[in-house]
C-alpha cells in the first residue's frame, strides 16, 4: 500500500518525455504466466510431467532400438542375457515339487528386460513406458473431453436458464447421484465385455480401442466439472456488459461463446489438471479391474493387475507402473493449485485470509 | 469361478468345463488301472485305520462359495466334495486312494447289478435300516423324490433325461410336478428299486454315482432349497451353511457303516469350510496351521507356489493327474479354419510349452496333441502334430510344416480372432495363441470376455461369426470316452442358437460320428474292443483337428501339517473324511 501511495505521489509531469516508457498493458494470461513461472514448485511439477510424458512417448523407441523386444507378444519361451549369460525368461521352479514358473527379475541393464518380465515372459521396462502412453493418452483425452462437454452444456444452461436450465441439470444429477467408480464400472462391464464394442450410428468404436475407456470415463465426471462451470457462467451472465450486448441485439450465439466463455475459460484450465490427475487414476482403477484398457495393449493399472501375482517375488512389476500413477498424479495435482493461484489468485488470497 | 445365476442358465453340460467345477462319476472300466493317482496316496480304507484317530475339527478355506447347496441343481466340485460325506446313492465310487478307487461299488443299493431289457432296465435291492439325519428311515420311495427333484429344481444337466417319463417333465420346474412313477418303480415292502429307460444308456450306471442323484426323503420341497441341504445318510450332515462365511458339517447321529468301501466313518467330528479369504491367504493360513486345506489350489499365485517349493511343505503338497484338457476349440464353420490343412497348421505351430509354463509348467501340466486324456477308457498316446518323429509324445512345434499348410489353404494373411477370458491364466494363453498363430502368417487379435459369459457366449452358434479360435476346458464326469469325444465333439452335440452346445468347434464328420455310435453300443457287452474303437476315433478327431489340445493339468492339494491319511481318489479327489488331525 505504501508503495502504490509513493507511485501515485510522484507527479508524471516530472518524468522526462523522452524517457517515459511506453505503458501497454498486459493480458490476463500473460499475467498468469508471470505468476505461474515465479511458483517454482507448480514449474518443476510442469517439468516432471512433461518428462513423464516425453519418455512415454519414446516407449517405440525403447523397445524398437534399446530393448529390442515386443512388449505385447507372449514370449514365455523366450531367453536373455545376464551377467554375459544366456538365461531364460521363465524359470522352473525349485526343490522337489519344481512348482510354478517365475519370470526374471530386474537386470538393471536397459537392453536386457530393465525391469524384468512379467507372467507371460514380457519386458515389464516397455510395457510401463507403453502402459504410460496409454493411461497419458485415456487421462488427458477424457478430461479435454470431459472439461469440453461439460463447459459447452453449462454455457447453454446457464445462459438460457429456465426449462432449459432444469432439464440439463436435472440430467447432470442424474449421473452425479451414482458413485463414480459403481457407474464406471457398470458402464464398462457392458461396453467392454460386449465383443462388438459401442455402435452408435455409423460410429463403431470396437472393445479393445482405447476411446472406449477414454470416453466412459469422460462421461462419469460430467457432472463434476459442469456444476462449477454453470455457476461461473450464472453469475457473468449477470453482468453489465452481458446486459449491454442484449440491449444491442447480440445473437445467443455471440454473447455465449465471444463474451461468457472467455470469462469463464480460466475456471476450466484451473480445472483442467485436476481432472486429468482423476480421470488417470480412474483409468488406472478400472484397468486394475480388467475393464479398462484390454489386452495386450498395457496401461498401468494393467501391469499392477498383472504384477499382483508376483508381488512376492518380483514386485517391480507392480511398483514400477505405481510409481509413475503416483508421480503423474501428484505433479498434476501441484500444478493444477500452481494454475490456480495464477488465474484466480484472489482465491488464493481468500483462502490465506 | 462362475456364479451359480449363470449356472442355472447353462442347462446341459456346460459347466462342467469350468475348472474345479466338475467331478467325477463312474465307471467300472478297471482297465483304468494306471488311472492318475498320486505316489503318495497308498490305496487303503478306512477300515484298517485305528479308530483314536476320531476328532478335532477339519478346516477347508475356499475363495468363494459354491452357490445355491441344493443337491439337485449344484454343480461343483466344492459342494460335492462335502455331499460325498453327508449323502449317498445308488451306487459309489470305492472311497479309497489309487487306481481302485475307479471301481464302483453298491452304496445303498446291496449290489451293483446289469441292467436287463435289452439295457432298458435296472433292478436294485435297497438296504434297510438306514436313516436320514433327521431320523427319518431311509425307503425305496425317497429315490422315486429325488429323481423327481431333478426335473422340478431346475438342474444344470440332462444326465436322467432317459428315464421313462421324464421327457413329460419338460416343464416341471415351473409347475413343480413331475410324475416318474412309471420310470422308477419302488416297492417299499419288498425294499427294491426299478429304473425304466426309454433307450439302453450304457452310462446310466456311472451317472447314478453322481451328488445328482443322492437320495434325499420323500417331503423334501420340490422346490430348490437355496442355502440349506435336505437331510442325508452319510456320516456327517449339514448344521448349516452361509454363503458369505461357512458351511459346518457335523456327525449324523443316525448313520452306521453299512459298506464301509462305500460309505466309511470319517475321522474329524466338524468339517468347516470358511469363504471370503483370498486364496493367497488361504495358503498363509495352512502354511501356519491355522486352517487345513487350501481349497483353491489350482489358483495359488505364481509367488506362493515357488514358496511351496521349500522342503519344509513337500510332505504336506500333493500333486496328483487329472483327467481334464486345456484345449482351444478351433471354429470348423468359418474361414480360416473351416479348411482343414489349417486347422493343423496351427496345431503345428502350437507352443505346447509355452502353454505349460503359463499353467504352473511341467509339475502342474502335461503338454498333448490329442482329445482323450491319459489314463482314460481308449487312451493311446498319439501327437501327430510335433516336431521329429515320434509321434507318440510332443516335443516341439514344427513352425516351416505350419506355413507350408497355410499357403497350401490358402489362407495366409487372413485375420483370425482369439477368444478368451479375462482373467490372468485366460489373457495369458490369449497372448500365445495370438503369437503363434502370428507366426505362421496370420494377422491375430484377441477378444477377452468375462469368465462368467465367455463359456456360454462361444457355444451359442449366433455368436461364431465373432471368433475363430476359442479356449476351454474340459474335465470328466466319469471315465467314459464318450464324455469326451462324444459331448464336445459329436454331431448330436451341436445345438445351434443355444447357450448350451458344447460341441464349441461345431465339428461333425458322419464317418467318425458313425464309429462313436458304434463304440458306445460295442461298450454295452465288450469294453476291451469298444476302448480300442475310442482309441482309433480319438486319433481320427485328432487328425481332423477340431481343437489345439494344449495340456492336461494337474491338482495340488495343499494341507496343513496335522493332517494325516491324505488319499486322492480319481473320481472323487481328496477324500475329506479319511484323513484324520493330529
Amino acid at each position: 500500500m505504501a508503495i502504490a501511495l509513493t507511485e501515485s505521489a510522484e507527479p508524471p509531469a516530472q518524468v522526462p518525455e523522452l524517457l517515459a516508457p511506453e505503458i501497454s498493458g498486459r493480458s490476463p494470461w500473460a499475467l498468469a504466466w508471470r505468476r505461474l513461472s515465479r511458483n517454482r514448485i507448480a514449474l518443476a511439477s510442469l517439468v516432471l510431467f512433461l518428462l513423464i510424458v516425453a519418455v512415454c512417448l519414446a516407449a517405440p523407441l525403447y523397445a524398437n532400438d534399446i530393448a529390442h523386444v515386443n512388449p505385447f507378444a507372449s514370449n514365455v519361451t523366450g531367453t536373455t542375457i545376464v551377467n554375459g549369460h544366456r538365461v531364460p525368461l521363465m524359470r522352473q521352479g525349485g526343490g522337489v515339487l519344481k512348482l510354478g514358473e517365475t519370470p526374471i527379475g530386474p537386470t538393471w541393464h536397459f537392453s536386457h528386460y530393465f525391469l524384468g518380465a512379467d507372467q507371460e515372459g514380457r519386458d515389464v521396462m516397455a510395457r510401463v513406458l507403453y502402459g504410460g502412453r496409454s493411461s497419458l493418452e485415456i487421462g488427458i483425452g477424457s478430461a479435454v473431453l470431459c472439461c469440453l462437454i461439460a463447459t459447452v452444456v453449462a454455457l447453454i444452461a446457464g445462459y438460457f436458464r429456465g426449462l432449459t436450465d432444469a432439464v440439463l441439470s436435472r440430467l447432470m444429477d442424474v449421473i452425479w447421484a451414482f458413485p463414480v467408480y459403481l457407474l464406471a464400472i457398470s458402464i464398462s462391464t457392458v461396453l467392454l465385455t460386449n465383443s462388438a464394442g459401442l455402435k452408435i450410428g455409423p460410429v463403431h468404436i470396437v472393445a479393445s480401442s482405447l476411446w472406449l475407456p477414454t470416453i466412459i470415463i469422460a462421461f462419469i465426471y460430467l457432472p463434476y466439472v459442469y456444476r462449477p462451470i454453470r455457476g461461473h457462467v450464472l453469475s457473468v451472465s449477470e453482468k453489465e456488459f452481458i446486459q449491454a450486448g442484449i440491449a444491442q441485439g447480440a445473437s445467443d450465439l455471440r454473447l455465449i461463446f465471444s463474451d461468457i466463455l472467455p470469462n469463464v475459460v480460466s475456471q476450466v484450465i484451473v480445472l483442467l489438471p485436476l481432472m486429468i490427475a482423476t480421470t488417470i487414476l480412474t483409468e488406472s482403477a478400472l484397468s486394475f479391474l480388467s475393464i479398462g484398457v484390454q489386452a495386450p495393449n498395457a496401461s498401468w493399472g494393467t501391469i499392477i493387475n498383472d504384477g499382483q501375482d508376483l508381488l512376492y517375488t518380483r514386485p517391480w512389476v507392480a511398483i514400477a507402473p505405481g510409481i509413475m500413477i503416483v508421480l503423474v498424479v501428484l505433479a498434476l495435482n501441484v500444478l493444477g493449485d500452481g494454475v490456480r493461484d495464477a488465474l484466480d489468485p484472489r482465491a488464493k488470497l481468500r483462502v490465506e485470509a | 469361478m462362475i456364479s451359480i445365476p449363470a449356472i442355472s442358465e447353462m442347462p446341459g453340460f456346460s459347466s462342467r468345463r469350468v475348472r474345479r467345477r466338475v467331478v467325477a462319476a463312474a465307471l467300472t472300466a478297471l482297465a483304468l488301472a494306471a488311472a492318475g493317482c498320486s505316489s503318495k496316496s497308498a490305496p487303503s480304507t478306512s477300515a484298517s485305520s485305528p479308530a483314536g484317530h476320531r476328532g478335532g475339527v477339519y478346516t477347508i478355506l475356499a475363495f468363494s462359495n459354491f452357490g445355491t447347496a441344493d443337491p439337485a441343481q449344484n454343480y461343483t466340485l466344492e459342494e460335492w466334495q462335502l455331499l460325498y460325506d453327508t449323502h449317498d446313492g445308488l451306487v459309489q465310487f470305492q472311497r479309497v486312494g489309487g487306481a481302485a478307487g475307479n471301481k464302483l461299488v453298491p452304496d445303498l443299493a446291496t449290489a451293483v447289478p446289469a441292467p436287463t431289457n435289452g439295457g432298458k432296465t435296472y433292478f436294485f435291492h435297497i438296504r434297510r435300516g438306514i436313516k436320514f439325519s433327521n431320523g427319518q428311515v431311509m425307503k425305496p420311495s425317497d429315490f422315486v423324490t429325488t429323481f423327481e427333484r431333478q426335473f422340478t429344481v431346475p438342474g444344470p444337466t440332462t444326465f436322467y433325461n432317459g428315464i421313462v417319463g421324464a421327457s413329460a417333465c419338460a416343464n416341471s420346474s415351473k409347475t413343480l410336478k413331475c410324475d416318474l412313477s412309471t420310470g422308477v418303480v419302488a416297492d417299499n415292502k419288498n425294499y427294491t428299486l426299478t429304473i425304466h429307460l426309454t433307450a439302453p444308456d450304457p452310462e446310466f450306471i456311472d451317472k447314478l454315482a453322481l451328488p445328482f442323484a443322492d437320495v434325499v426323503p420323500s417331503g423334501t420341497t420340490m422346490k430348490l432349497t437355496g442355502n440349506s441341504v435336505p437331510p442325508g445318510t452319510g456320516p456327517y450332515m449339514w448344521k448349516s451353511y452361509n454363503p458369505n462365511t461357512e458351511a459346518v458339517l457335523v456327525r449324523n447321529p443316525y448313520f452306521h457303516v453299512w459298506n464301509p468301501l462305500a460309505q466309511p466313518a470319517g475321522y474329524p467330528n466338524e468339517i468347516i469350510e470358511k469363504y471370503g479369504q483370498t486364496v493367497s491367504d488361504e495358503v498363509t493360513a495352512v502354511e501356519n496351521n491355522q486352517a487345513d486345506e487350501v481349497y483353491d489350489g489350482d489358483t495359488i499365485p505364481p509367488d506362493r507356489l515357488n514358496e511351496l517349493n521349500s522342503a519344509k511343505y513337500a510332505s504336506r503338497v500333493h500333486i496328483n493327474p487329472l483327467t481334464a484338457d486345456w484345449y482351444w476349440a478351433i471354429n470348423t464353420v468359418k474361414p480360416p479354419f473351416n479348411n482343414v490343412m489349417a486347422r493343423q497348421a496351427i496345431n503345428f505351430a502350437a507352443n505346447r510349452a509355452a502353454y505349460v509354463t503359463i499353467a504352473g509348467g511341467p509339475s502342474l501340466a502335461a503338454p498333448t496333441c490329442q482329445i482323450l486324456p491319459p489314463n482314460f477308457p481308449g487312451y493311446k498316446p498319439f501327437c501327430p502334430y510335433t516336431s521329429g518323429t515320434n509321434f507318440t509324445k510332443w516335443s516341439g512345434p514344427d513352425i516351416a510344416k505350419a506355413k507350408q499348410l497355410v499357403a497350401q489353404s490358402g489362407t495366409k494373411g487372413m485375420k483370425v480372432v482369439v477368444n478368451s477370458t479375462t482373467d490372468s491364466t485366460g489373457k495369458a494363453l490369449a497372448a500365445q495363441m495370438v503369437s503363434d498363430l502370428n507366426k505362421i502368417g496370420y494377422k491375430a487379435s484377441s477378444v477377452l470376455l468375462n469368465g462368467g459369459i465367455q463359456y456360454p457366449f462361444v457355444q451359442n452358434s449366433n455368436n461364431n461369426s465373432k471368433w475363430n479360435i476359442t479356449y476351454s476346458a474340459w474335465y470328466q464326469d466319469y471315465p467314459a470316452a464318450s464324455d469326451f469325444l462324444n459331448v464336445l465333439l459329436g454331431c448330436g452335440s451341436i445345438h445351434p442358437h443355444s447357450n448350451a452346445s458344447p460341441n464349441i468347434a461345431e465339428f461333425c464328420n458322419k464317418s467318425i460320428q458313425a464309429q462313436m455310435s458304434k463304440a458306445e453300443v460295442l461298450g454295452e457287452t465288450n469294453t476291451t474292443a469298444a476302448n480300442d474303437l475310442w482309441a482309433k476315433v480319438d486319433q481320427e478327431v485328432t487328425n481332423q483337428a477340431p481343437w489345439v489340445d494344449m495340456y492336461n493339468p494337474k491338482q495340488i492339494d495343499f494341507l496343513s501339517s496335522r493332517v494325516h491319511g491324505y488319499m486322492w481318489n480319481p473320481q472323487l479327489y481328496i477324500l475329506i473324511d479319511q484323513q484324520w488331525l493330529s
